[in-house]
């Protein structure tokens, strides 16, 4: 987004040379080449609480310049050493001339020590070698420069479905590559926001977060012992789940399409953290088991081995769901013959003469 | 053939330069060229992607139903094409057939995604390198004829100049560029609508979809789809007007991101009145897509039959870092009619990553070389970014035939209805004189009023469905303990198959073909460049900068048209009796020499 309307966030040189009197930008740097597919970068573009073009101009109240370098919609375009280079804007991070800047990687690290040459992703060559820099060196070369270091996707912060078992890459994720106790220069720990793709608004949000907190209006961002904000994956997908009732009464769906609980299924939703059923995908709209897609797990670090096939029940739902199903058969009869009465209005809604309300008439 | 390389230092002529990694597109794409600035042509270009994942290895053992679930995390902008591929392919080797119900459900979510996608590409990505900033540094003398040139459409989409187009494309601050960021939310709402999130769907399954349909269902989509059909009927003339200025203002533009016309599309939305999935009846269904398959050549339909398109697929590799699997098992030695399968076919391959240092001489690029063979040769088809591919062969076949969407035989033609301030509104999609950049991104924005109009159609045949009572959208089904299956669709991006191969209940063998290995393929074992180096290789450049400021638009226009899903860099050389250094050594330096 280097083309964002000010210069502070302008792509040529502007950014990082301030003028007097001027506030100058925090610098966003985005590498995307880890083992990835860009739905994170694409799933961003979603979000609108808040959107990127408010995070890019800083709409909210507060919110510092930013200058993000972003390869899925930035101008700057290259060559490569030219004039308008887009890998440039990292190289002047190595070399400390944007402070502060937050690192996102987006995708998994590969294993680069596995094999005897070549890599499994690069971002850029090195103007040495004229080879690609993996992007496992990029981490290496930046995230001790970095005010903090963000983990976006599953992929990024856990490894993800590129990690599966059978992988030739050794991929892993950023904590799994830094160290889980790593913090950066500002002392912050990795920040992860897990999700395949992330849900729009939690990315939004944290990453608003972390700018408010970069010029102190906030503190310390809140996170658990996988490094989730707390605020975002406190509950579980159940808790937020509108048909967790049909769980209690003990009505459970046996084909994809209907409305019931689906965790005879292959729903996970019980036992994983993330809030997309209680917020929808979007707007309000879409989700998972709220709308007839099972929960298969994909914040969680133990994604996707620990939830496959995805189609089966989950082993620790049988007990749950055979004792839901003979309580919740008595607790629908109870509430249906309440349902029946509540279903009625009261006798006194009529047409008539007579005033039956309770209401001792003075006329 | 491959040209001959021209070497640097030989007094060619020729700059190197270098885009890697290229942004504006999905994914990591380097394009390293040679450039001879004194003939204002592109001699020679290198599209390398630098990044391996691995699908085919890790989903080897699996569970074929978990197949959609992780394929749809091959792309993060297009997953759900994948997904459904996948579903599509195990809907065949399961031996089920959806409720048509759930399959007008998954054609309107496919429909959203085309006009999310395409949407947010053309305004948001390539409409940049077309935007008042961008034309204005790398050509002034356009820039100031665009402020002089009245918009022939002004009416229809309210810009009265072309430069005012120009200006509303500028990203952030551009009005028409911070409109088409809403609209592909709302178009994104419609897709969650049908298949619960974007872009990984949480609601596909083999046999159908988990959708609830009911009303509010389809008058949720329903109403959005609606303010996108006003929507298109002020981009379709707003994007011809800046199109066709660029003819005019750039005499000889149509020669920029030309190559032959050589484009395969393999079919998209099915329809569940003839699709029964089986391999048996392929080329009769797929006949009936409401986007019709075809390979096109020269102009010509060769073919529109799926069967004979599966039949000649062909990987080849030559420049890519991997073993050949030559004398490896043969997974399908005939398909299910008896026909033989080729062991460099999907069905048969193995994938055998072979890690190793870039080279431009030799291998470059974890993309390998898919190949159509026609019965003498492997012709490297493009999808030209998908759409241009989508209505070419549909327009040939003249077989699509709705209240919406009629295919003449020459022509595409999309009729839409009276919306809350437009009349009733007709656009006729023409075969183009070129396949270009132009006329690749021309065709985009016709897509997206195909894949409105047609949502149209969808809508009304699931709302008749759900009016009538039938509401199942899904079938229940039996995992076999050995089977086959394919898959043929139309990613955003073009031709997607899905070939999977099923031993003792598990996955044996799963191969997805995206587009983009398609178009960004490199030099195969027959030294045929991929269709990026082919069409950036015949590029002139219109661009007025001098080597020392040099941008390379109309090669990222080229290499942009193509809708680029993954990593592709340029190197360039710039006159002069030695090769100068410009920039960083790339590699390719030294090549042929």
């Amino acid at each position: 987004m280097g083309a964002a309307p000010t210069t502070e966030t302008g792509s040529r040189g502007a950014a990082d040379a301030p003028s007097a009197g001027d506030e100058s930008p925090i610098h966003v740097l985005w590498i995307n080449a880890g083992l990835s597919c860009d739905g994170d970068s694409v799933s961003l573009t979603a979000a609108s609480q808040p959107s990127i073009e408010e995070i890019a101009t800083s709409a909210l109240p507060g919110l510092p310049k930013v200058a993000i370098h972003w390869p899925l919609i930035d101008f700057d375009s290259g060559p490569v050493q030219g004039a308008d280079t887009f890998i440039e804007w990292f190289f002047k991070g190595e070399r400390g001339e944007l402070d502060p800047f937050v690192l996102v990687i987006e995708g998994s690290i590969p294993n680069e020590a596995i094999k005897p040459e070549g890599y499994w992703c690069g971002f850029g060559d090195d103007p040495e070698t004229g080879q690609p820099i993996t992007t496992s060196e990029w981490i290496d070369r930046l995230a001790d420069k970095a005010l903090a270091v963000v983990a976006i996707g599953t992929c990024a912060t856990y490894g993800g479905i590129h990690a599966m078992a059978g992988n030739p890459t050794g991929a892993m994720g950023v904590p799994d590559y830094l160290g889980w106790d790593w913090t950066s220069k500002a002392d912050i720990p990795i920040v992860c926001v897990p999700g395949c793709p992330i849900k729009p608004d939690n990315f939004a949000e944290t990453l608003t977060y972390l700018l408010y907190q970069a010029v102190g209006a906030a503190p310390m961002i809140p996170l658990d012992d996988q490094l989730r904000p707390t605020w975002l994956f406190g509950s579980t997908v159940h808790e937020g789940c509108d048909r967790a009732g049909f769980y209690e009464q003990g009505q459970f769906a046996t084909t994809y399409d209907a409305p019931t609980c689906s965790v005879k299924l292959g729903c996970w939703g019980p036992v994983v953290k993330c809030n997309v059923p209680k917020r929808g995908w979007m707007n309000g709209i879409g989700g998972c088991p709220n709308v007839g897609g099972i929960c298969i797990a994909c914040t969680m670090p133990g994604f996707p081995d620990k939830f496959m096939p995805f189609m089966d029940e989950p082993p620790g739902a049988k007990v749950s769901v055979t004792a839901s199903a003979t309580y919740g058969k008595v607790i629908r009869r109870l509430r249906g013959i309440t349902a029946r009465t509540v279903d009625h209005e009261p006798k006194w809604r009529h047409r008539g003469e007579q005033l039956t309300s309770g209401y001792p008439s003075p006329w | 053939m491959a040209p001959k390389t021209k070497a640097a230092g030989d007094g060619s002529g020729l700059t190197e330069m270098s885009w890697d990694p290229i942004t504006r597109i999905v994914g990591s794409l380097g394009i390293h060229t040679k450039i001879d600035f004194k003939q204002k042509r592109v001699a020679e270009c290198y599209s390398t992607s630098s990044v391996f994942r691995g699908y085919s290895v890790f989903m080897r053992g699996k569970d074929p139903r978990d197949a959609h679930f992780i394929t749809s995390r091959i792309c993060g902008i297009c997953g759900d094409n994948h997904a459904t591929c996948s579903v599509y392919a195990q809907n065949m080797a399961y031996g089920v057939k959806p409720p048509h119900l759930g399959e007008w459900i998954i054609n309107l979510g496919e429909s959203a995604e085309y006009m999310f996608d395409h949407n947010i590409f053309q305004e948001n990505l390539v409409g940049v390198d077309y935007c008042e900033k961008m034309v204005r540094e790398t050509n002034p003398g356009v820039w100031e004829q665009a402020q002089r040139t009245e918009a022939p459409h002004a009416g229809d989409h309210g810009y009265r100049t072309i430069a005012d187009i120009m200006t509303a494309l500028n990203p952030i601050e551009g009005e028409f560029y911070r409109e088409a960021l809403q609209v592909s939310r709302y178009t994104r709402e419609m897709f969650c609508l049908m298949e619960g999130r974007h872009v990984h769907p949480s609601t596909l399954y083999p046999g159908g979809v988990g959708t609830v349909a009911s009303v509010q269902l389809f008058t949720d989509y329903l109403t959005r789809l609606m303010r996108y059909v006003e929507f298109m009927k002020r981009v379709v003339p707003l994007h011809d007007d800046l199109f066709d200025f660029f003819y005019e203002a750039l005499p000889g533009y149509e020669e920029v991101g030309r190559r032959r016309v050589l484009l395969g599309c393999w079919g998209a939305l099915n329809d569940p009145d003839h699709c029964d999935f089986t391999y048996r009846n392929m080329t009769d269904w797929g006949r009936k897509m409401f986007v019709t398959p075809g390979i096109v050549v020269d102009g010509e339909l060769l073919t529109n039959d799926l069967t004979q398109i599966n039949l000649g697929i062909r990987i080849l590799l030559g420049s890519s870092y991997y073993d050949d699997w030559e004398g490896q098992e043969q997974f399908v030695s005939h398909d299910p009619l008896g026909n033989p399968v080729d062991p460099r076919h999907p069905w048969n391959q193995h994938t055998i990553p072979a890690p190793q240092k870039r080279d431009f001489n030799d291998k470059y690029s974890w993309v390998m070389s898919p190949r159509w063979f026609d019965g003498k040769e492997h012709l490297a088809l493009d999808t030209g970014g998908g759409p241009i591919a989508r209505l070419w062969s549909t327009a040939l076949s003249g077989l699509v035939d709705t209240p919406y969407v009629k295919a003449t035989g020459r022509s595409v033609v999309i009729d839409l209805p009276r919306s809350m301030t437009k009349p009733e509104t007709r656009f006729e999609w023409q075969i183009p004189k070129w396949s270009n950049a132009l006329e690749r991104n021309r065709a985009r924005t016709y897509f997206q009023a195909y894949a409105a109009a047609m949502a149209l159609h969808f809508a009304e045949q699931g709302l008749e469905e759900v009016r009538a009572g039938r509401t199942q959208t899904w079938e229940k089904f039996e995992v076999p303990d050995e089977s086959i299956g394919c898959g043929f669709t139309e990613a955003v991006r073009g031709v997607l198959s899905h070939h999977m191969v099923i031993r003792d209940g598990k996955i044996a063998n799963y191969h997805p073909y995206p587009p983009t290995p398609w178009n960004a393929s490199t030099r195969d074992s027959y030294g045929t460049p991929g269709p990026y180096e082919d069409a950036v290789q015949n590029t002139p450049i219109f661009e007025e900068n001098t080597p020392d400021n040099f941008k390379g638009i109309d090669i990222m226009r080229t290499v942009r048209s193509f809708d680029p899903c993954l990593p592709c860099g340029v190197h360039m050389y710039v006159g002069g009796k030695s090769v100068q250094k410009m920039h960083v050594p790339t590699g390719l330096s030294g090549l042929g020499g």
